[in-house]
């Protein structure tokens, strides 16, 4: 489990004197990171259909989990509203209408399991290596998010918002036409005719 | 002021009375007629309350030159919708200080809030005149001009600037772009409001008795206010992004008005070719709004881009390929040549709607953003001093080929839609030679005498069983429906151009304003070309009108049943128009008539024409006596040979000429099959590209690529031999056995790639993915 | 907190819904593994927000709406796979062979 030890490896330096330890958000991070990473992996590897979209849940909520700790709350509860509400729903959908082995099932998976471990492997190699070598022990510092929002604000959202609507906006009107052309798309590929 | 100011009410009425039709149409009485009706109504009423204001408002805004009557020419732009305004209104102040002038420090947008708040005083006064005139005489910067108004203004025109009204609106940001929406009220807009609205409201009442009793008499009256709004939203665009949205408005509307009767495949297929060729038009217009934008400065504004093509801050080469790409937009909208195949098959639509759109007002929005947009057009395609470019070209040929394909049709509508091709190839050809006011003139006149026209053609088809076959059915007319066969009769006299009649006096503005003719004075250039294809031009237009006279009131009736005359919702409309179509002409008499009371020469030049530093510096081409006369005389001589060949049976030779010569019937079955430009489009072209073209590719695939293939295959199993007898045979055992089982492995290898199978294909990819990142992160990064 | 604890967390998940692609047979399991990569990124996106500004959160969430989109009509898809093929496994879908 090569990804676990690289969770730990990073995660050990954090209690070096140097840096400021904020204890309880690393802890949940800790905690929660390993969660997921193991969720994870049960998505893609498990035998039962319905429990994959179940550990699904899991790896989701903690990507809020993760927006909560990265001060992003908009898009935190965003994330648990459209995916743990919505997108899982569809899951369980798509499962229940193609008519999924809902129990334990072996053929979930192809015979290119070795490719896939290996592609994984490199991909992860690479992209840790070019991220510690370019971030290496850099600070989180939310420069970003000093003077748009004080402690119990509302200004971080505000300014998304602002963004979005202000920035934004021709992006914005496009994504409702995307959404638009999707809902029409969908609808005519699963009718029956 | 406030109507200027106010003016989106107009369209905002209209597009009012779309969604209360739409929603209560059905509910109502008259089943929605009535809404539109009073809607379109109002507008009239609003759009005439403009007119008459911007009337006074020209009349009292004289404006001196220099720098500071500079900025205040542009007082009435709002800034915040043209930076060359906001620029404007600075520069206006800082000379202001140098001069030292203390009093007149209300340039720029400080004049723009007086006038507001003097002209809501005055609101509702509809002669407002008087006091609009001392609101902004205080107000206005140049001061010395404005103390000798009625002097200046007496003097000479061009001494008067009418300021543009610009107010706008900011529709959404991004980034730092701002787009605004909003409205420019000049001389040119406000004479197309009441253009529009009139012929719009004519056309209500007219449908009434029309469409009565259509299966979609609701939905009917709904597109006709929707059209109604668009064309309004477009001919009041404040910057050159509404006027795409308020072009393909029009163009949806037109879509949807000529496929009314969509349950004929005929009709459904010409709406769709008129939407289909327009979009070739359309993806002119967006190349030459996006070239014009960045010309501009990243400014969509129509002043901002006016003002810098005209005062040579834009160069040329930008400005001639923005108006080679807009000209492409005219070509499709207002029917020019090659791309005009699209107008006669829209006659599809319900009469009323040929009229309104197809004849008086959505075909011309090409020559109306031309003449929006004229100094890029002045300037790129160097109109002064030439004598041929583009825009006066195509509209030459249009004008000659149209009339020329009038004279086979048979179907009234489709002589009239051909007619009208060829009246809007006018137009586009006096914009092009530099006479702006004669295009705009023209365009004035032939609403009129078209939309009666088309009108007219309606009410006989309403009488004649709704077949619009002049040659098969319809005949001897005259003395059964005087009321449509004298409105259609002065109407024709107008398009001929007969002497006092508005046709004349626009058509010989265009006809002078070529320059070509000796003796003319004060036109931009020599088009000697342009001068006799449009006298050709005119001459066939006489003659075809009077051919399509003949057949639809002279002779015996040779349609069934009994025709009668229409209803009075249906003459009214029909006396309106031609009595317009007869007089019209009064408003633009020329200023050579100096024994008419003072002030009652070119006031439509006028009012019409912008003078400032929107508007290139043109030149007016002086009424020539002798070229009057002859254009006269053409479209006499045409109705005259028309007139003993059909009327008086002469030439009697020339009867059925086409079944006996070859070379006649040649000539012919060209214009019958109209050039071939439908055959050339669907078979050629479409033919080509779904034949040939994919054909060749297939060949191209089949042999060239698979060819390659199998070559480097062929010269890799030869050499692979050659290896293996040469080289393979004379090394070791072991050597072999490697070679051939490392090949065989590589086969095998690649042969797995090609499996069809998607999650191969990405688990290559990704590991191709991590190759190269691995080689970028670890090698170059 | 380092920024890197984040983007290696975020690189895992990714690897692992790579993985998800690529190995498994039902299509509705393949898209939930692109629902990881995607979230991947999303975290991407946020933490160098703390850096850049909101921009980034402004994407993660076009990113969330595309991303409910993409699910939508690929399980559309799946469900017309299913109705024509009586299965959802994409190795029995090989019409791309040439």
């Amino acid at each position: 489990m090569n990804s676990a030890a690289l969770i730990i490896a990073e995660v050990v330096p954090l209690v070096t004197p140097e840096t400021t330890f904020d204890a309880p958000a690393n802890v949940v991070f800790a905690v929660q990171a390993v969660v997921m990473i193991f969720a994870a992996l049960r998505v893609v590897t498990t035998k039962n259909v319905v429990h994959a979209a179940l550990w699904l849940v899991v790896v989701l909520g903690g990507v809020g989990l993760n927006y909560i700790l990265l001060q992003a709350e908009f898009v935190a509860v965003t994330q648990f509203l459209v995916y743990l509400g919505a997108v899982i729903v569809l899951f369980l959908f798509g499962v229940m209408l193609t008519r999924a082995p809902l129990g334990v099932s072996d053929d979930l998976d192809n015979n290119q399991k070795k490719i896939g471990i290996g592609v994984g492997v490199a991909l992860l190699a690479v992209l840790s290596y070019a991220l510690i070598e370019t971030f290496g022990r850099s600070e989180l510092t939310f420069a970003a998010y000093e003077g748009v929002a004080g402690p119990n604000t509302n200004g971080r959202t505000q300014a998304v918002s602002d963004a979005i609507f202000g920035q934004y906006l021709i992006p914005f009107e496009m994504l409702s036409l995307l959404l638009l052309a999707a809902l029409i798309g969908a609808i005519v590929l699963a009718r029956r005719d | 002021m406030w109507f200027f100011t106010h003016v989106w009410i107009i369209p905002a009425l209209m597009a009012l009375s779309f969604l209360l039709i739409l929603f209560f149409g059905k509910k109502m009485p008259k089943k929605g007629a009535e809404i539109g009706i009073v809607f379109v109504g109002a507008a009239f009423v609003l759009a005439l309350l403009t007119g008459g204001n911007w009337i006074a408002w020209s009349n009292n805004n004289p404006e001196g030159h220099g720098p500071a009557a500079e900025g205040a020419a542009l007082a009435n732009v709002d800034p915040s919708c043209s930076s060359v305004a906001a620029e404007a209104a600075a520069v206006g102040e800082g000379v202001e200080h140098v001069e030292g002038k203390t009093e007149g420090k209300t340039a720029g947008k400080k004049a723009g809030e007086g006038h507001n708040e003097g002209g809501h005083s005055t609101e509702g006064a509809t002669a407002a005149a008087p006091p609009i005139g001392e609101s902004a005489a205080p107000a206005a910067p140049a001061a010395p001009a404005a103390t000798e108004p009625a002097g200046a203004e007496k003097g000479g025109h061009e001494e008067v600037a009418t300021r543009p009204v610009v107010s706008c609106i900011n529709w959404f940001e991004n980034g730092d772009q701002t787009i605004s929406i909003g409205t420019l009220v000049d001389g040119q807009s406000v004479l197309l409001l009441i253009v529009v609205t009139l012929i719009s409201l004519l056309v209500h009442v007219f449908s009434t008795d029309y469409v009565h009793g259509d299966r979609r008499y609701t939905h009917y009256f709904a597109f006709l206010s929707l059209f109604t709004a668009s064309m309004l939203f477009f001919v009041l665009s404040e910057n050159t992004l509404q006027m795409i949205v308020g072009w393909e408005l029009v163009g949806v509307c037109s879509f949807a008005l000529i496929g009314h009767w969509w349950e004929e495949k005929p009709n459904s297929d010409a709406a769709l070719k008129a939407f289909l060729t327009n979009r070739v038009g359309d993806i002119g217009l967006l190349v030459g709004v996006i070239v014009l934008y960045f010309a501009a400065g990243k400014s969509f504004s129509i002043m901002d881009l006016n003002i810098l093509a005209n005062e040579g801050e834009i160069s040329h080469n930008l400005l001639l390929i923005g108006s080679l790409c807009l000209i492409t937009a005219v070509m499709s909208k207002s029917g020019q040549f090659i791309l005009h195949t699209w107008l006669p098959d829209a006659m599809a639509g319900p009469t009323p709607v040929s009229a309104l759109i197809h004849a008086a007002t959505m075909v011309v929005a090409g020559v109306y953003m031309v003449a929006r947009l004229y100094p890029v057009f002045f300037e790129g395609l160097s109109i002064s001093g030439s004598s041929v470019n583009a825009l006066s070209m195509i509209g030459a040929i249009t004008a000659l080929f149209g009339a020329m394909l009038a004279f086979v049709q048979k179907d009234i509508k489709k002589v009239l839609a051909y007619s009208t091709v060829s009246q809007l190839g006018f137009m586009v050809t006096a914009l092009g030679v530099g006479a702006w006011t004669a295009a705009l003139f023209h365009l004035f006149t032939h609403a009129f005498f078209k939309a009666c026209l088309f009108l007219g053609a309606g009410s006989l088809s309403h009488a004649c069983h709704h077949s619009f076959n002049m040659v098969d059915d319809m005949g001897g007319l005259r003395k059964i429906m005087p009321k449509t066969f004298w409105t259609y009769l002065v109407a024709t006299a107008a398009l001929a151009g007969v002497f006092p009649l508005s046709g004349f006096w626009s058509k010989d503005e265009i006809l002078a304003g070529t320059g070509s003719f000796p003796g003319t004075e004060g036109a931009n250039g020599e088009y000697h070309v342009m001068l006799v294809m449009l006298l050709l031009a005119a001459f066939c237009t006489a003659a075809y009108m009077t051919r399509t006279i003949w057949y639809a009131f002279y002779g015996e009736y040779r349609g069934h049943g009994t025709p009668h005359e229409s209803g009075p919702r249906i003459t009214t409309p029909l006396i309106i128009l031609a009595s317009l179509g007869a007089i019209a002409g009064i408003v633009n008499l020329p200023a050579a008539f100096d024994f008419l009371p003072e002030g009652t020469q070119t006031r439509f030049e006028h009012y019409v024409e912008p003078v400032g530093l929107y508007f290139p510096a043109i030149s007016h081409a002086g009424f020539n006596p002798a070229l009057a006369v002859i254009s006269v005389l053409v479209g006499l001589s045409g109705i005259g040979l028309a007139y003993l060949y059909f009327f008086k049976d002469a030439f009697a030779g020339l009867h059925g000429l086409a079944e006996r010569n070859k070379v006649a019937a040649f000539f012919k079955n060209i214009l019958v099959n109209k050039y071939y430009f439908d055959w050339l489009y669907t078979t050629v072209i479409v033919g080509f590209v779904k034949g040939p073209l994919a054909r060749a590719a297939n060949w191209f695939s089949a042999n060239v690529i698979d060819g390659t293939v199998n070559l480097v295959g062929k010269t890799a199993v030869g050499s692979g031999s050659w290896v293996y007898k040469n080289v393979d045979q004379k090394v070791v055992d072991g050597a072999v056995n490697g070679a051939g089982s490392s090949a065989s492995g590589v086969g095998a290898m690649l042969r797995l790639t090609q499996t069809g199978r998607i999650q191969q294909y990405a688990a290559l990819f990704f590991a191709a993915v991590a190759i190269l990142a691995g080689v970028f992160v670890v090698v170059i990064g | 907190m380092f920024l890197n604890q984040f983007l290696l967390l975020s690189a895992i998940l990714f690897t692992i819904g790579v993985y998800g692609v690529i190995v498994r047979k039902n299509g509705v399991l393949v898209l939930m593994s692109i629902e990881l990569v995607l979230n991947a990124v999303n975290i991407n996106l946020i933490v160098f927000s703390t850096y850049w500004g909101v921009a980034g959160q402004v994407f993660a969430l076009f990113t969330i709406a595309i991303a409910a989109a993409e699910v939508g009509v690929g399980l559309a898809i799946v469900l017309l796979i299913y109705r024509n093929q009586r299965s959802v496994d994409i190795d029995e879908l090989d019409e791309m062979k040439g």
